[in-house]
């Protein structure tokens, strides 16, 4: 035991040692958090547009009145004739032309009927769609309020509640995704390539012949990582908190369970990574390239997991940082206790215990 | 120029060599445009919807109707009060729940008004945002299907003015995200990987000690980072070429503009990523500090690119970092010229910016690099 504490020691002892790793390691989480907390959002708005009016009546008029207050569009320029469109689409600099037909109001009036053309940019489906929605959506507004003054009308109000996020800030989707992916790569990724390097400099045998077990010489390499890991992960909660706004709505000793759950989660995959990886390069590819896009696409952090196709549903099951999402923020957003979250502790930890008995089967203590 | 061709042989010599390497340099960028591409899609459909009915008239089942014939929601179980509402909401087994108050239909006729109790969870704002907009289109039609019901009246008798939007999405109508997206992954791709494998490249040799030998031999500082990197500028433009093919043949995404174009533009975007992982491993120690950096910027990079989310709803200032994102025009200009089959006088602003990156951080990583330590 003595000797372990020796080592853990040492080990403490190389990465505290190192600044400038250190600085990074404390400091890029705290910048991450900050800039995506404050410029990332999928919400559209600010939209540029530009306008076609063949009417220019008073009903055309009325419309893009609307459409200029809401806070979606700014309403680049006037455009007088089709051609236009494509050269503005092909510039990027509108997403969409509002098309008013001739004589808009006169058919409103004669015909009952009249048509608003929402032509635009979709090679962003995304912000297509949604401008699409929004314009629809200010023009049915619109349309009603001139219905209301008929008889035999009715109307049903909504009254909508947003659960869990009143404001709709997307820092509330956003700080939990950041929290997840910078836990995930940073304790997969360091203790890969941490473990591996002892291999590529050959100090790795010096270690095996040393009265340590291997186990201990593994865990003693890891345990600075967890320590290290735990820090970043309060640091981060604690700017949710006090930076965003993000309210902690659970048990904060639930949270602190969790994620030293997910982190162990996180190490040992990186011990299996570096198991059957024997370059630093090799490793590197593994936890970094392998692990990046997967975490950051597949995990719920940006797309929503229910709109991806079905095959893409079930491969998310097996990335450990969706359980973790939904854990936080079930914890933090809806302050639900353990048992709403009793499948996603059993997932993470079940996925520990694979990875950790994987690299068990994987280690080799003999040298090749 | 023998001893560039030398050094270049030496390293594509180690790259072939080592095979495990080898495989995982391609397979992993392949294996991921192949399948990340599917999964990346804000499309906001499969709505979970539950509703408990208080009322159970006429005009709530035509309320219900309407969402379970729609194929965006996908109506749950129904359930009978909201204790139970809020519970289905924070197990996570719903998204919206709409509850109809029991005088939902006398309301209606006599006060031709009533209200609709509805809960979205909105932990993602943006989806509760589109989630909000479908819920309002259909209870827009049902108020038109009610009247028509309640007044026991043809529908020619209500004559009220319609305004119609039609809706037109150009250069990609059917609104495929496939399309937007696999040129944005293989984008990403081809950075990551070019910059991971030459940051690390040159100070892998430091932290084997075997930089010192190179540096005692008659080998300019040129010719060594020049015959360091070439391999992986290939590189690069050969998972390009294979992530091209793919995307033409697998997911079938346009290719309006000019291939020859979007490897010029490649090629020299490649500089300047090769040059800023030379930059990094000029200033780091061991490969793992390398790997460090290079992660953090790359986070940054992805995610204030402009391809997962839009850039006009940054903040400004946000708006103004991403104008040193070099994803950010890498990503635009494989977009405008696949997709849009914009020519060379529309891209040449995102050439410019690129090319005058090149030339300074390449310019300062050769002049950081020291032969002697």
């Amino acid at each position: 035991m003595k000797r372990f504490k020796g080592f853990v020691k040492k080990e403490f002892y190389h990465i505290f040692r190192d600044k400038r790793s250190l600085f990074i390691l404390f400091g890029m989480p705290i910048a991450q958090i900050l800039l995506f907390g404050f410029a990332i959002t999928n919400e559209i708005n600010n939209v540029d547009i530009a306008i076609l009016d063949y009417a220019k009546d008073a009903e055309s008029e009325k419309i893009i009145q609307k459409i200029k207050a809401s806070k979606y569009f700014n309403i680049e320029n006037q455009i007088d004739n089709e051609k236009a469109i494509e050269s503005e689409f092909k510039n990027g600099k509108i997403k969409a032309v509002l098309l008013f037909e001739r004589d808009f109001a006169k058919k409103l009036e004669n015909q009952k009927k009249a048509t608003v053309q929402v032509i635009t940019d979709a090679t962003e489906p995304n912000v297509a769609n949604t401008i699409t929605n929004y314009t629809q959506s200010i023009i049915q507004n619109y349309q009603n309020q001139k219905n209301t003054t008929q008889e035999q009308s009715v109307s049903i109000v909504m009254q909508t509640r947003m659960l869990y996020n009143a404001e709709l800030k997307s820092v509330f989707n956003f700080v939990p995704g950041v929290m997840t992916v910078i836990l995930m790569l940073v304790s997969a990724m360091m203790t890969s390539i941490s473990i591996t390097r002892e291999k590529e400099l050959g100090t790795m045998e010096v270690l095996l012949v040393s009265p340590l077990k291997p186990f201990q010489v593994i865990i003693g390499k890891v345990f600075p990582y967890v320590f290290l890991s735990i820090i970043n992960a309060v640091v981060i909660v604690l700017m949710g908190y006090f930076i965003f706004g993000m309210p902690i709505r659970g048990s904060l000793f639930l949270l602190a369970f969790e994620s030293i759950l997910f982190i162990i989660t996180a190490l040992s995959l990186g011990i299996l990574i570096s198991t059957v990886s024997n370059s630093q390069q090799t490793a590197m590819m593994l936890s970094l390239m392998g692990l990046m896009l997967p975490v950051i696409i597949l995990s719920g952090f940006i797309f929503p997991i229910s709109s991806m196709p079905l095959p893409m549903q079930i491969m998310s099951n097996i990335i450990p940082a969706k359980w973790f999402i939904i854990i936080v923020k079930s914890i933090m957003l809806k302050g639900v206790g353990i048992s709403y979250i009793i499948k996603e502790t059993l997932i993470l930890t079940l996925m520990t215990l694979i990875f950790i008995g994987l690299s068990i089967k994987n280690y080799k203590t003999r040298l090749e | 120029m023998r001893t560039i061709l030398f050094i270049i042989q030496k390293e594509f010599k180690q790259i072939f060599r080592d095979k495990s390497m080898l495989r995982l340099i391609f397979i992993l960028p392949i294996l991921q445009l192949l399948i990340l591409s599917n999964a990346a899609t804000f499309d906001v459909k499969n709505i979970r919807i539950s509703f408990i009915d208080s009322d159970n008239s006429i005009s709530s089942r035509v309320l219900k109707d309407k969402f379970n014939a729609n194929s965006y929601f996908s109506v749950t179980k129904e359930l009978t009060n909201p204790k139970e509402g809020l519970d289905f909401l924070q197990k996570g087994s719903t998204d919206i729940v709409i509850e109809i108050p029991n005088q939902f239909e006398k309301m209606l006729q006599n006060e031709k008004k009533a209200e609709l109790q509805i809960q979205i969870n909105a932990i993602d704002a943006a989806t509760a945002g589109v989630q909000n907009v479908y819920v309002s289109q259909i209870v827009q039609q049902v108020n038109q299907d009610i009247a028509v019901k309640i007044y026991n009246t043809t529908e020619n008798q209500i004559i009220l003015s319609r305004i119609e939007t039609i809706p037109s999405f150009w250069y990609n109508n059917t609104l495929n995200y496939k399309t937007f997206m696999v040129p944005g992954i293989l984008v990403l791709l081809v950075t990551m990987l070019t910059l991971f494998l030459s940051a690390m490249n040159i100070v892998r040799e430091k932290e084997l000690g075997t930089l010192e030998q190179i540096n005692v031999t008659p080998i300019k500082k040129y010719q060594f980072i020049i015959g360091k990197l070439f391999p992986f500028w290939v590189l690069g433009l050969i998972i390009l070429s294979v992530g091209l093919v793919i995307s033409k043949v697998v997911f079938n995404v346009p290719m309006l503009g000019s291939i020859l174009l979007v490897y010029g533009f490649t090629s020299i975007y490649l500089l300047l990523i090769l040059g800023f992982g030379l930059y990094i491993s000029n200033h780091t120690e061991t490969q793992q500090q390398a790997m460090f950096i290079a992660w953090f910027f790359m986070v940054i990079f992805i995610l204030m690119s402009g391809l997962f989310t839009p850039i006009e709803s940054m903040p400004k200032w946000a708006q103004n970092i991403t104008l040193l994102n070099p994803i950010r025009y890498f990503v635009e200009f494989i977009r405008m010229v696949l997709l849009k089959g914009a020519g060379l006088k529309e891209v040449l602003p995102n050439l410019v910016v690129i090319l005058i990156f090149a030339i300074l951080i390449n310019g300062l990583a050769v002049w950081s690099y020291k032969k002697t330590n």
